[in-house]
């Protein structure tokens, strides 16, 4: 069974977190290293960003990553040569995200085939459109097994989240205020009520919230609402710094805080 | 007959469609229920016409250029976008949109530019309007075209500086993006060329299209026949190039010719001839030609304009070139300066240094005494005098 499924399926009532990093930033080599210093600090699946020379849904945090790692010589090519050691050392969900243009690139069928061999369970493509995925690459992903996570925002209308609902398999990807990556969620009556709305939706899939999950507070917000929750931009600004490994046990511990695990 | 235009699914055979992250939907969405129907209500038409006829200055003159004429062996006449109001086609799209912007109920208005020409056309019109007005543009193009950084300004409109990536057009492009990601409900985005997620393309390409219908008019008048041999222009996105194209596209007879950047030539490193050096792939929400790496990274082009130093080109573009009813051609700095210096000599007009490249081909054709050629004059080249001043050491 696929990894991300397993994961909701045996939750219980464990609320689940998840770490975005970018490949290749701040160094080249530090995917799988990075990988294993967060599944043993308690993090519950990873995403692993592919870097894109415009990154338009990220804020500035994220797009100097990506310049980063693309100067650090990072390309799909190289992390899919990088993760073929993935499942000697990790056993928790990796999915990778990214843009749609390197995955056109590389080529969608030869994408999900590298995904499925290196072991990687979904991707995210924000930029992938629902029509495009649903005419041309929906039996591709599901020869291979990967899942394709939809994103869904504030002004999502509902016929649209069901549509989306019907075509996910993993989770949905509640994006939690309209914005790009990097703004510190503001927990507002608006927010709230978008979580509550689509909580009450009853879905098939399990909902995940990312964008402007930065601290403990924001995370316990979520899990109101939701089965998980997305930590990308306040952790790749930790990865600035230059003891960046002794400080993520401490930080995935911050994040978690009194959450019960 | 062949169709040239867009499907209803939003592309132009393989190009085309909306590959846009989900925060922008609701905005796309509502573009594209809503652009055919508020642009064909005749109260949109009747004030469209209306503002390119008494602030633009439409018709804009087709001129037989005699001189020129005579030195290339044909009928050579000048679609003078150069005339309009600010000085280049932009401001054709710019009207348009934000006619459209307020039918839309928007108050805030975005745009990106690169040589700064669409981000002084789309100032214009806000301040025409009232419209409050932000304007991202490369940090290096601020440097680089201080007028009309200063026109800008002085139309009340904010520049922000596109301070990631390259710092050029593509990332001012990026930028608007996320500004309209993060102001989703009282912001329209006008976008300056015939790029961008379905309905832009079609959406821009319908508001430039005006310079072929005039064109058509126009050479009737004074050729008594209404297509011309050869029609002319030059690619940046492509929005002149498809304002010239649009009315002769199913005129199977009119040759098309569309002149890309090669900037110091099409294999020196420094070049923005999209159609030789790019591959299909997705740009700006669509799926297009576009310079880029084998790992799908996009390529900073480089040429001497500023307005052609895109590294893709519209959709609709791709999908002509690919099957072959326009062609691509490629001229350089050098080439396009000459051409503007020639301009200037025969007929005391200084064209824009992206109006030159497709002035510049003329050189390479050879044409029968009696063919009638259309070249549209894209822009003036006030803005670019302190280049030409420094190319030629006047
Ligand atoms: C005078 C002029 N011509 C042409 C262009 C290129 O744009 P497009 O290819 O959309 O016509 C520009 C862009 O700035 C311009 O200013």
């Amino acid at each position: 069974m696929n990894r991300i499924k397993q994961l909701f399926e045996n939750r219980n009532n464990r609320k689940l977190l998840s770490i975005y990093f970018t490949a290749g930033y701040p160094h080249l080599d530090d995917t799988l290293q990075l990988a294993k210093i967060l599944e043993d600090s308690g993090v519950d699946f990873l995403e692993i960003g592919f870097p894109y020379s415009d990154p338009v849904a990220d804020g500035p945090i994220i797009q100097y990553s990506s310049e980063e790692a693309l100067k650090n010589g990072m390309s799909l090519a190289y992390l899919f040569s990088q993760l073929k050691e993935l499942r000697k050392h990790i056993k928790i969900p990796v999915l990778l995200m990214g843009y749609v243009n390197p995955m056109l690139q590389y080529g969608v069928e030869h994408f999900c085939q590298s995904c499925a061999e290196v072991g990687v369970d979904g991707i995210i493509v924000p930029d992938m459109p629902m029509y495009e995925y649903e005419e041309l690459y929906q039996e591709t992903f599901k020869k291979y097994g990967i899942s394709n996570i939809f994103l869904i925002t504030p002004q999502t209308a509902v016929e649209r989240i069901r549509k989306i609902d019907d075509l996910s398999t993993g989770f949905i990807y509640m994006v939690s205020s309209y914005a790009t990556t990097g703004k510190n969620l503001t927990v507002s009556e608006e927010t709230t009520a978008y979580f509550k709305r689509t909580k009450g939706l009853n879905l098939k899939n399990p909902l995940v919230v990312g964008f402007g999950i930065a601290d403990h507070a924001s995370f316990e917000h979520a899990l109101q609402y939701a089965d998980a929750a997305i930590v990308g931009s306040a952790f790749v600004r930790l990865l600035s710094q230059s003891d960046y490994l002794q400080q993520i046990p401490s930080f995935i511990e911050g994040i978690k805080g009194d959450v019960v695990v | 007959m062949n169709n040239y235009q867009v499907n209803e699914k939003g592309y132009y055979g393989d190009f085309g469609g909306a590959y846009i992250p989900e925060m922008m939907y609701p905005n796309i969405e509502e573009l594209r229920l809503r652009y055919l129907e508020i642009i064909n209500e005749n109260s949109f038409k009747k004030e469209f016409e209306q503002l390119l006829k008494d602030y633009v200055g439409r018709p804009s003159p087709l001129y037989l250029a005699k001189r020129l004429s005579d030195k290339y062996g044909a009928n050579i006449f000048l679609k003078r976008e150069d005339l309009n109001h600010t000085g280049a086609h932009k401001i054709n799209n710019t009207i348009g949109q934000i006619l459209l912007a307020k039918r839309l109920g928007k108050r805030r208005i975005i745009a990106e530019t690169g040589a700064g020409q669409h981000g002084v056309a789309t100032a214009t019109v806000c301040a025409l309007m009232g419209m409050e007005c932000v304007v991202y543009m490369g940090e290096i193009d601020i440097e680089r075209q201080a007028p009309n950084v200063a026109r800008m300004k002085m139309m009340g409109a904010e520049v922000r500086p596109a301070r990631s990536g390259s710092k050029t057009l593509k990332d001012a492009t990026n930028e608007a993006m996320r500004d309209w990601i993060n102001n989703p409900v009282d912001t329209h985005y006008i976008i300056g060329s015939v790029v961008g997620p379905h309905p832009y393309p079609d959406m821009v390409a319908r508001f430039q299209s005006v310079i072929s219908a005039e064109t058509r008019k126009q050479l009737l008048e004074k050729t008594g026949k209404e297509t011309p041999d050869y029609a002319l222009a030059c690619v940046g996105g492509g929005s002149n190039a498809i304002g010239m194209f649009y009315h002769f596209l199913e005129d199977e007879n009119v040759q098309l010719i569309a002149a890309e950047a090669a900037g110091k030539g099409v294999d020196s490193g420094h070049s923005a001839a999209t159609s030789v050096l790019g591959k299909e792939g997705v740009l700006h929400g669509s799926r297009t030609i576009l310079m880029q790496t084998d790992d799908g990274q996009v390529i900073e082009p480089y040429s001497i304009s500023a307005g052609l130093d895109y590294p893709g080109i519209g959709p609709q573009h791709a999908f002509l070139h690919k099957i072959g009813r326009t062609k691509y051609v490629s001229i350089t700095d050098e080439e396009a300066m000459q051409a503007g210096l020639l301009l200037t000599r025969l007929e005391g007009i200084i064209p824009a240094i992206e109006s030159a490249h497709a002035l510049a081909q003329l050189e390479k054709m050879s044409f029968a005494r009696e063919d009638v050629v259309v070249v549209c004059l894209s822009g003036r080249g006030d803005k670019d005098l302190d280049n030409y001043m420094k190319y030629f050491n006047f």
